[in-house]
């Protein structure tokens, strides 16, 4: 009876994952190469077509089906067709993007424009080593679609080529921009009479009365505890300048253990001792601690402007989210307090053999217009990449208070990338050793060292492509 | 008659034959050629590396560690699922005592037979959801029934002292139901004179258990003992979904280890295959080395 169900058994239960894989790539290994996608379809470049649009040729754009849905992209889609009406747009919305276009990537039909996005994301470090990605260079230096005089890279809020490039090549566009702080309800405050403290002392004083009136003063996504690693470089950034950050990219020798991250996980491991984050956290994942949150239970939380949709449904009325820049730690500080990190994300990326690469690198120009941008923001209440697309905008609380933010960081504001450059490492080895240090079972100093150690085994795996950021 | 036998095995054979060839067997095949590139997983080229990935799997920290939480599964997993699963079956179809011929259930067996399967007919990501929520450590009714009686209420699926241990606890309660099912299933089928006369000489419960009806029942303990080891080396989606490894890798398995390093924050999926074929063979030398360590003479009832 059983010898034909073991071996049933076992193919359920042991190779999960590997036969999808090598099925799907059935013809994989040992191909050629090169020419699989066949010619590029391209049309005559003119000024009213500046990236050479084939107008009939075919149009396939995948959208990750997250946060921000996809009706945003259905109507850029319609402004795409609306001047070339003789194109056809294949349009599908997946949250698998990984699982979903693995196979076609390796069979080198991929579709025109991917949303790379989400848990199921492909990693970029395999895609841009791969050579998988078209160069979007070209689109840069267009004219913007209806910003007149404007070249595309003219309108971009800064930083956008910085976070989409690799070694140099701008590769992936990050369409949404997205500004990292510490989050509160304005209404706890103004019932309570707090203020958000500016300096560490002064964040340390509050986080004591907050306690002392029965709320924790912090709770974080113990499942995800990389968040928590966020305020800690960027406390560091704050103190030591821009280059922390680039060491820590870079994959620097002891980049973890500089002066200032040991300053900053010095000074976040006074909330952990004097029992300011709520019992319980390490136990939650994201949205757990964000409903804890919403529900008054902890006064401060990490994270990304995504907070206020991602929580739109379990957010009293009321509760007014308010982003604030990290604490700074004292006046020797390189950058001011209102300095916080801003980065483009949400990526979109035009893979190299795609049919019509014309018409992809057109379908972006598209969504960095004037009107793109604008209808995006009305749609999803989240910001792009476009300066100046907000204006006259409705936005809600919490986004309200991230251009704030953001405007008052201006050119202040700093980034951090190597989470793209080298995915593994923010999010399983720093992760790790943010969990263990945020649960008070490391010191400052087993944390940095815990941190560098994961740097180390990156930099020393010679599998990983490395990446230098400018 | 006769000869038209073989045209309708092959009509009924063939197909099932080629999917199973074309859908498990091939992709197998694949996998180990995959483990012997360094393919990235997203172009068509990949370099033969030969051993080079099962080399580095030896000195791979993360995997050992991985390979050592599955291990403890092994050995536990089965352990108490099957004890737990013996005894509640027992006490359902044999337990009670009331009466003289004695062989029946203890009170509302049906009810408890019904309630023990509950788990059975939830998808294990449900599973999962639920008792990450039943282990809410502030809101959470474990917690909140500790508190209640007085007890220190943990974080269990944020300490590492304890995440792993409850997954295994969910990983129980979610298999148990079936084996008390299969398990009581098998005990219909042992005669009734035999416990009437062993209940004559006046055995006990225990005795009952041990001496007569687990030795009548080692061919189905037998079965059960390898799908829990082949499960015990899997655990993946419970895993993933309420712990992700963490915290701090406490609570990995090799199945995780094989999904992140393909599809989570690697695309490695050379090096992925080569932890599948490691995988393969440690599932099947468990299941062949269960099979043969558990052999025993077949009872046969006449």
């Amino acid at each position: 009876m059983k010898r034909r169900d073991i071996l049933r058994r076992t193919a359920a239960a042991s190779l999960l994952a590997v036969p999808a894989t090598g099925l799907l790539t059935g013809c994989a290994l040992g191909g050629d190469d090169d020419n699989s996608g066949g010619e590029s379809l391209e049309g005559t470049k003119s000024e009213q077509n500046p990236l050479g649009v084939k107008e009939d040729a075919p149009l396939e754009v995948v959208i990750f089906n997250g946060g921000f849905g996809e009706e945003y992209a259905k109507a850029h889609e319609a402004m795409y067709t609306e001047k070339y009406p003789k194109a056809t747009i294949k349009h599908s919305a997946t949250q698998e993007i990984n699982k979903t276009l693995q196979p076609r990537f390796v069979d080198g039909t991929p579709p025109d424009v991917v949303n790379n996005s989400g848990a199921g994301q492909i990693d970029f470090n395999g895609l841009v080593s791969q050579d998988a990605l078209a160069d979007l260079g070209e689109l840069l230096d267009a004219p913007s679609l209806d910003i007149p005089g404007k070249k595309v890279r003219d309108t971009l809020l800064p930083g956008v080529v910085d976070v989409g490039s690799y070694d140099g090549k701008f590769l992936v566009l990050s369409y949404a921009y997205t500004a990292y702080g510490i989050w509160y309800s304005t209404k706890l405050f103004t019932d309570r009479g707090w203020q958000y403290g500016k300096t560490w002392d002064d964040h340390i004083a509050l986080c004591r009365q907050i306690k002392a009136a029965g709320i924790a003063p912090w709770t974080y996504a113990g499942k995800h505890p990389r968040y928590m690693s966020w305020p800690v470089i960027s406390m560091a950034v704050k103190l030591g300048g821009q280059d922390v950050a680039k060491a820590i990219d870079n994959l620097e020798p002891n980049a973890w253990k500089s002066d200032a991250m040991k300053a900053a996980a010095d000074a976040w491991y006074q909330i952990v001792k004097d029992g300011f984050i709520m019992p319980g956290s390490p136990g939650l994942d994201h949205v757990q601690s964000q409903t804890e949150w919403c529900r008054g239970k902890a006064a401060f939380i990490s994270c990304g402007s995504w907070l206020e949709s991602e929580q739109a449904k379990v957010t009293p009325a009321g509760f007014n989210m308010t982003v604030a820049p990290t604490p700074s730690l004292g006046p020797g500080d390189k950058l001011p307090f209102e300095a916080m990190r801003g980065t483009a994300s949400e990526p979109f990326m035009v893979p190299a053999k795609a049919k019509n690469r014309a018409g992809g690198l057109e379908y972006l120009r598209t969504m960095l217009s004037m009107k793109g941008a604008q209808d995006f923001t009305k749609k999803v209440s989240s910001l792009s990449v476009v300066v100046g697309a907000t204006q006259g905008a409705e936005l809600p609380v919490g986004l309200t208070s991230v251009v704030k933010a953001l405007d008052a960081s201006g050119s202040n504001g700093f980034n951090w990338v190597y989470n793209n450059y080298y995915r593994k490492l923010e999010r399983e080895l720093v992760d790790a050793a943010c969990g263990e240090f945020f649960s008070g079972r490391t010191t400052p100093a087993e944390f940095l060292d815990q941190c560098q150690k994961g740097a180390d085994q990156i930099a020393g795996d010679s599998s990983i492509k490395k990446y230098k950021r400018q | 008659m006769k000869h038209g036998k073989y045209p309708l095995i092959i009509t009924f054979l063939v197909p099932p034959l080629l999917l199973y060839g074309i859908f498990v067997l091939s992709p197998y095949l694949q996998a180990f050629q995959i483990s012997t590139t360094n393919w990235l997983g997203y172009s068509a080229s990949a370099d033969y590396v030969g051993l080079e990935n099962f080399g580095n799997l030896l000195r791979d920290g993360a995997l050992w560690n991985a390979v050592r939480n599955n291990a403890i599964l092994l050995v536990l997993l089965p352990v108490l699922t099957i004890g737990l699963g013996l005894f509640f079956a027992s006490m359902l179809n044999m337990g009670g005592r009331r009466g003289t011929a004695g062989v029946v259930g203890v009170r509302g067996s049906g009810a408890y037979k019904l309630v023990y399967f509950f788990p059975q007919v939830l998808s294990v990501v449900i599973i999962a959801l639920l008792w990450k929520e039943v282990y809410h450590p502030n809101n959470g009714l474990l917690n909140a029934t500790l508190r209640g009686i007085g007890l220190p209420a943990p974080t269990w699926l944020g300490d590492p002292r304890t995440a792993f241990w409850a997954v295994l606890a969910v990983m129980i309660w979610s298999n148990v139901g079936f084996y008390v099912v299969l398990f009581g299933a098998a005990m219909q089928a042992i005669p009734k004179d035999i416990y009437e006369a062993v209940m004559l000489d006046g055995a006990s419960r225990w005795t009952t258990l041990t001496r007569v009806t687990i030795p009548l029942l080692w061919d189905t303990v037998q079965v059960a003992w390898i799908y829990l080891a082949i499960a015990a080396l899997d655990g993946f989606i419970l895993i993933q979904q309420m712990t992700d490894g963490g915290p701090n890798h406490s609570s990995d398995v090799i199945g995780l280890r094989m999904y992140n390093t393909a599809f989570g924050s690697e695309t490695k999926f050379g090096y992925a295959s080569a932890i599948g074929v490691v995988m393969f063979f440690l599932t099947l030398s468990v299941a062949v080395l269960a099979l043969r360590a558990s052999r025993r003479d077949r009872i046969e009832y006449s």
